[in-house]
């Protein structure tokens, strides 16, 4: 690795930054926005003027717009979130801190299973360009992503877990189950657990293949077309080497950038599905907020994901760099 | 004497640009046209929003009733889950005291599924369509700037772009519908706020390519100002890519707003179809095995996005022609 992109690495990152604080203020100016009291779900009609003005100071919200600005993003800082409304005594960072990983479960899952079979298809799908098979399956992939992914939910929900019962409806395990599971490693380690993510994981894969699927067939029309292609295949090796080990490898590149990408997005988009399998996860939780003015955990539910977004768009950044070596020289003559 | 020989020297520049800038218009024209007669799918993507458009337009028409009010029967007992009339057995109905009209039944409070199914259709495209329209102009009035002028404009614009691209899109929809009286507009405008980006930055980097041509440079000289030469002579070359980006947009925003009311975040008085699923949902349609009321909704749902992905291809075969390769 050279100079030049260890430079540009570093300006990516620098701008990473930049974003994620203009998006931090707007987060702080969005929730001031909000119709009613920040307090509205505290306070009670009975509660004294005094008592009202004692609860505002409490979670410093008599205090200038400006002076709440400069606290907010010193507390981001110390990544403290603040307290919740609703959880009475817990801290959002708390509450995250337990939506998180099973949003990231959810989303890895999904995400494998999707571009699994995402990346076989394509190769298959421009292996047989043109033929029926080809076109019945490029309209099926085009359906599932036009398929509102609640819906397709919906549907396998009403088959799979209220007609046939064969799997769960909702939420990751039994309370007693549960209640057994001290670390993240008891739970992974629970058939439950997996059991209950089978549904959620498939109803996101449905819609969450088509794209590389898509992306991995057209690339790979356009490498079959290379000459390099042409020479293993005069060179005599068989149709599926060359498919595989020569295009194939080529074609993925643009996938595993399209992955990166969409690890971010899809826990941004996860929400409906978290909220159709009652998964306590990060989506759950900000409908929740949301809807209870829960609005401290409301905010950091939002800005997590949005953290996790503006990381995974820098890390896409940076591999789209490191893969293109177009991208890179040019990135060395804006630095140099 | 200098500024009249100056005068006749732009006469042909002038000239040229101007033959350029009606065959730009006649070539976005015959474009489009291009779309809808080689691309099949393209053209049946347009028929399907034909025919939505109608059925939305002539909604109270179509729909035998109106899509809001629980229907009693004639002793005056609310119709609640009455199956389709085709899937009731014969003679259950008049028991119940009423006549079976239900081409799908009625919900648990007794609404009639097929009159929201109608209505719905008109919350889908207003949505669709307003919000594809403002991704559109937005993103190509920004892309056309940061494109043409470059420099400052081009960064802040770009930067801009950049926060755009890392604001959770959902959730983000979901704070605004919550923080303003409900409506069908917050998601439009919200989809405004954030979607201009994909458009914006596809657009800008054509405009670098197309401002380096000679009939632009001809623009220049025969004394155009910026503002003409960005939207009288570059802006028709980009049009097409805002076209493709737009039908892909109403795909999209007909699938968010679904996804919205679906959340409980729409105007419980305007039926969408999103809003229906909520209510089948929430009502544990979904254990009684009532399909009559879960899979219309998704259906019209897919049907409409559907088109505009078929569309939104039309396009992409005809501007990427690689693409094309079957």
């Amino acid at each position: 690795m050279n100079r030049g992109v260890v430079y540009y690495i570093l300006g990516r990152f620098l701008q990473s930054l930049m974003v994620l604080w203009i998006i931090v203020t707007i987060l702080f100016l969005l929730f001031r926005l909000a119709p009613s009291n920040p307090l509205a779900s505290y306070i009670d009609t009975t509660f004294t003027k005094e008592q009202e003005a004692a609860l505002l100071a409490r979670f410093g919200l008599d205090k200038p717009l400006g002076e709440q600005y400069v606290i907010y993003l010193l507390n981001l800082l110390k990544l403290d979130l603040g307290e919740t409304f609703s959880y009475a005594g817990k801290s959002v960072l708390d509450i995250l801190r337990a939506d998180l990983p099973n949003t990231i479960y959810l989303t890895l899952s999904s995400l494998l299973v999707a571009y699994g079979v995402g990346v076989l298809g394509g190769i298959l799908m421009a292996a047989l360009r043109g033929s029926l098979f080809e076109r019945v399956g490029t309209t099926f992939t085009l359906m599932t992503r036009a398929a509102p992914t609640f819906w397709v939910g919906m549907l396998l929900l009403t088959f799979f877990a209220f007609q046939w019962k064969l799997l769960p409806s909702s939420g990751i395990g039994p309370a007693l189950v549960r209640y057994r599971w001290e670390t993240e490693w008891d739970k992974l380690m629970s058939p439950v657990f997996w059991r209950h993510m089978i549904l959620p994981t498939f109803t996101l894969a449905v819609y969450l293949h088509g794209l590389p699927l898509l992306l991995m067939r057209s690339n790979m029309l356009e490498v079959l077309d290379q000459d390099y292609v042409t020479m293993s295949r005069l060179a005599g090796y068989s149709e599926r080497r060359v498919m595989i080990q020569t295009a194939a490898r080529n074609a993925m590149l643009p996938v595993l950038t399209a992955l990166t990408l969409g690890i971010g997005y899809s826990i941004g988009g996860n929400v409906v599905i978290e909220h159709v399998f009652s998964w306590p996860g990060l989506g759950r939780t900000l409908v929740r907020a949301v809807q209870q003015a829960d609005y401290p955990l409301a905010q950091g539910a939002f800005f997590l994901i949005a953290l996790i977004i503006v990381f995974m768009n820098f890390i896409a950044d940076i591999l789209y760099s490191l893969l293109d070596p177009r991208v890179g020289a040019s990135a060395q003559a804006q630095v140099s | 004497m200098q500024q009249e020989a100056m005068m006749r020297e732009s006469q042909p520049g002038q000239a040229a640009a101007r033959y350029r800038q009606s065959s730009a218009i006649r070539q976005l024209w015959e474009t489009n046209l291009e779309v809808f007669q080689r691309d099949k799918m393209a053209l049946f993507g347009l028929c399907i929003f034909a025919i939505f458009a109608l059925v939305a337009l002539f909604a109270p028409q179509i729909a035998p009733n109106d899509p809001l009010t629980p229907l009693k029967n004639n002793e005056g007992d609310w119709i609640k889950d009455a199956l389709p009339y085709w899937l009731a057995k014969p003679g259950e109905d008049e028991a119940e005291g009423y006549s079976n009209t239900f081409l799908l039944g009625t919900t648990n409070i007794g609404r009639d599924i097929f009159s929201q199914l109608i209505h719905g259709s008109r919350s889908a495209l207003l949505v669709g369509f307003s919000a594809a329209a403002a991704v559109a102009v937005i993103g190509t009035v920004i892309g056309l700037l940061a494109g043409y002028y470059g420099g400052w404009i081009d960064t802040i614009l770009m930067r801009a772009a950049d926060v755009a691209f890392g604001i959770p899109f959902i959730p983000f929809i979901i704070v605004i519908s919550a923080f303003f009286d409900p409506s069908i507009w917050n998601v439009v405008i919200a989809m405004a706020m954030l979607l201009w980006r994909d458009t914006g930055r596809v657009i800008r980097s054509q405009v670098l390519v197309i401002k380096e041509q000679a009939f632009v440079s001809a623009a220049r000289v025969s004394g155009a100002s910026d503002l003409r030469i960005i939207f009288v002579y570059i802006a028709p070359s980009i049009l097409p890519l805002s076209f493709l980006y737009g039908s892909f947009a109403i795909a999209w925003a007909i699938l968010t707003e679904a996804s919205v009311s679906f959340l409980g975040f729409s105007d419980p008085e305007t039926i969408s179809w999103g809003f229906m699923l909520q209510d089948a949902f929430n009502s544990l349609a979904l254990s009684r095995d009532a399909f009559y009321w879960i899979v219309p909704p998704g259906l019209c749902i897919m049907l409409t996005v559907m088109a505009g992905f078929f569309i939104g291809r039309g396009y992409e075969e005809v501007l990427f022609p690689r693409l094309r390769r079957m």
